[in-house]
């Protein structure tokens, strides 16, 4: 990869990661994840893991972002407002830069470790990677085929909606109902963000 | 070429930007978001580095990464929902049952 | 270095422009063929002072349609409603249109064209992974419907990107495990290599086309592929009597025209896609690269230049995609609605496990008969 692409990419990927975390509308945070992870996707094509590459992009940016994107529609979320704590913001803020000073003073040093390797371009070909894939880490692959089932079966365990003839407190009853004004989807902006972050619940299961 | 080293900064700054994110929001879909940010992060060091010695490895570990990047968002968010379920809100602060 | 350049830009702008003229022309047909099946004239308002029948000539429809409906669209008021998301909402539509443009850089039209002792492969960008990249622009695709819903403040709207979005993510699964089946049968992920396998014959008269290979994944991709562009059956996201126009209720003007030219350019893709996988392409029937080869007990041979040869691939190619656009439209015009829920089942508990199987299969063929096609 050039060092200008380079320098394009990082600078796109630097600046959507920056998007993510400061933009107060989830559903502009998750845009500027799926810019991120696009970029990152070419990144990768760029060094020649093309595969992998494209499956980044098809597994991360056209699936599990919009899975994300199912859930902040069902939850209704809106832009918040600020909310307070801002010693644990400046505490956070100081230990990701001194974080992230150490780790590039230490990556800067590993050219000088490691000589460059002979990298083949054909490394990234799927015939390549499926080699690999399939001999050296079979028992991976397939223990990968197991939790993909157990997350499957845990996810709609834990966000399918229990019967409601299952006894549940009056309490919680009254919450399901709350709950489930989201998913008439009415996206009413006349619900002030503060109201939508901030209102104490006294939800008790 | 690029020399790999900006790519293990770059990895370096975006891993921090996703911690920054789970340390400052309190909207937990954001947080889940920035942990997805530092596995990304990870990937990328995994692919440059592999590059830089030759192995197919990193691709290999990648692939898994993603794999369980998936499950874990499924869980993740599965999870969020019930507890949006029960309590109608998604920020962490409030979250406190469990707290001393 | 220079001339490639200019090569790869001849070849992507040629086919950017021929995908939306097509695009443009298939607006016209649609209502021109709905009118057909519905038994009315159809689109006839468009003719310019009534010049043409006054010459005498007979009406221009197609032209007229053409110019009338762009310029229309493109001179109607922008309208932003309240409390959308500008930004977003202005985005929304180019977002949904170029990914579906992109995917068709690596669409090959033809073989091998030599000009000036150069051969030129007639496809705009030359990737081996070709059809991991086209699961990966057409999965990027679903954001332009799901943000234009979401960015219009409307409840119509939000409904309607929802279920697109959903509609577009569980297809997915079925048009990927469909280009699986026929990656596996020919051993490559490359569309040109695809192509140039499907060619030659057996019994000395049957071209190999992959529809006699892949019958099964035929139908899937054609079938998940119409519910990918959202066609009727399959067009819940914008059923007009249940959710107005759905995701682009509130578009109007050039935007609207581009959520529409993203439809049909989507019709384009899907038919593009049949003919490639299996419909051989840009492959004529006992066409080869040095001429006819006609079957039969005396083998009549055609030599013909290898510019005659491109063009007649490239004819077929279109021809093919052309019959399919127009399949589509008339499925369109045939089919009532799926319901919401129908759609769902026919999707998850239909397409997917068949789709599961034919892979299986495939897979179990491939392996006993011990190579690749």
């Amino acid at each position: 990869m050039s060092l200008g692409l380079f320098f394009f990419l990082a600078v796109l990927a630097a600046l959507s990661a920056l998007g993510v975390i400061a933009q107060r509308n989830p559903v502009h945070c998750l845009l500027a994840l799926a810019v991120n992870l696009l970029d990152i996707g070419v990144m990768f094509v760029g060094l020649g893991a093309v595969t992998v590459g494209f499956l980044q992009i098809i597994i991360y940016v056209g699936a599990i972002m919009v899975l994300f994107l199912f859930v902040i529609w069902l939850l209704n979320l809106q832009a918040e407002g600020f909310s307070g704590y801002l010693g644990l913001k400046l505490f956070g803020a100081i230990g990701a830069a001194a974080l992230a000073a150490e780790f590039a003073t230490l990556f800067l040093h590993t050219s000088r470790i490691s000589t460059p390797g002979a990298s083949a371009l054909t490394q990234g070909t799927i015939t390549t990677l499926g080699r690999h894939l399939f001999s050296d880490y079979l028992v991976a692959f397939e223990i990968t085929s197991l939790l993909l089932l157990a997350a499957v079966v845990g996810a709609i365990g834990l966000a399918r909606r229990p019967p409601l003839s299952a006894g549940l407190s009056a309490a919680a009853g009254s919450d399901l109902a709350t709950a489930e004004s989201p998913r008439q989807m009415s996206r009413s902006m006349s619900v002030s963000a503060e109201q939508q972050t901030t209102t104490p619940r006294a939800g008790s299961a | 070429m690029t020399p790999i080293s900006y790519f293990l900064v770059l990895s370096a700054l975006l891993f921090a930007i996703g911690v920054l994110g789970v340390l400052i929001r309190r909207n937990v879909i954001v947080m889940l978001m920035s942990i997805e940010l530092m596995l990304n992060a990870v990937n990328l060091a995994f692919i440059a580095l592999g590059r830089q010695v030759g192995s197919i490895d990193g691709q290999v570990i990648v692939f898994f990464v993603i794999t369980v990047a998936a499950a874990e968002a499924a869980v993740g968010l599965g999870i969020v929902i019930a507890v949006f379920r029960n309590r109608a809100t998604v920020n962490a602060d409030e979250l406190n049952l469990l707290r001393w | 270095m220079l001339i490639e350049l200019v090569i790869g830009a001849i070849k992507a702008i040629v086919i950017v422009l021929l995908v939306l003229g097509l695009s443009g022309v298939l607006l016209w047909f649609e209502r021109k063929g709905a009118a057909l099946i519905q038994d009315r004239i159809g689109a006839n308002r468009a003719a310019v002072f009534g010049w043409g029948r006054r010459l005498g000539l007979p009406n221009l429809g197609l032209v007229n349609t053409l110019l009338a409906d762009p310029l229309k669209l493109f001179t109607k008021e922008d309208f932003v409603p309240d409390g959308a998301d500008h930004f977003l909402h202005g985005l929304a539509p180019f977002l949904a249109l170029f990914p579906i443009l992109i995917a068709f850089a690596v669409v090959p039209v033809g073989d091998t064209l030599r000009v000036a002792q150069r051969n030129v492969n007639l496809q705009a960008a030359h990737v081996d992974v070709a059809a991991l990249y086209l699961l990966a622009v057409i999965g990027i695709g679903v954001y332009g419907l799901a943000l234009g819903g979401w960015a219009s403040n409307n409840r119509w709207s939000l409904l309607g990107g929802i279920r697109a979005s959903a509609q577009m993510i569980s297809y997915e699964l079925a048009l990927g495990l469909a280009f699986l089946a026929v990656v596996v049968t020919y051993g490559t992920l490359d569309l040109q290599e695809i192509c140039r396998l499907q060619g030659g014959v057996w019994f000395g008269w049957l071209p190999r086309w992959g529809i006699l290979v892949q019958p099964v994944s035929f139908l899937l991709l054609l079938t998940a592929g119409m519910a990918e562009s959202k066609r009727v059956p399959f067009d819940v996201p914008e059923a007009e009597s249940e959710l107005v126009a759905g995701y682009f209720t509130e578009y109007s003007g050039g935007k609207q025209a581009v959520f529409m030219i993203t439809d049909f350019a989507e019709v384009v893709l899907v038919a593009v896609l049949v003919t490639l996988f299996f419909f051989g392409g840009w492959q004529v029937p006992w066409l080869y690269a040095d001429g006819f080869h006609f079957p039969g007990p005396h083998g009549v041979f055609l030599p013909l230049p290898n510019y005659v040869v491109a063009i007649l691939q490239i004819v077929a190619f279109w021809l093919k995609t052309v019959f399919f656009c127009c399949f589509q439209i008339l499925v369109r015009w045939t089919l009532p609605r799926f319901r919401y829920d129908q759609l769902m089942q026919f999707g998850w508990k239909g397409l997917l496990p068949v789709g599961v199987l034919n892979l299986i299969l495939t897979a179990f063929v491939v392996v006993i008969a011990g190579a690749h096609y």
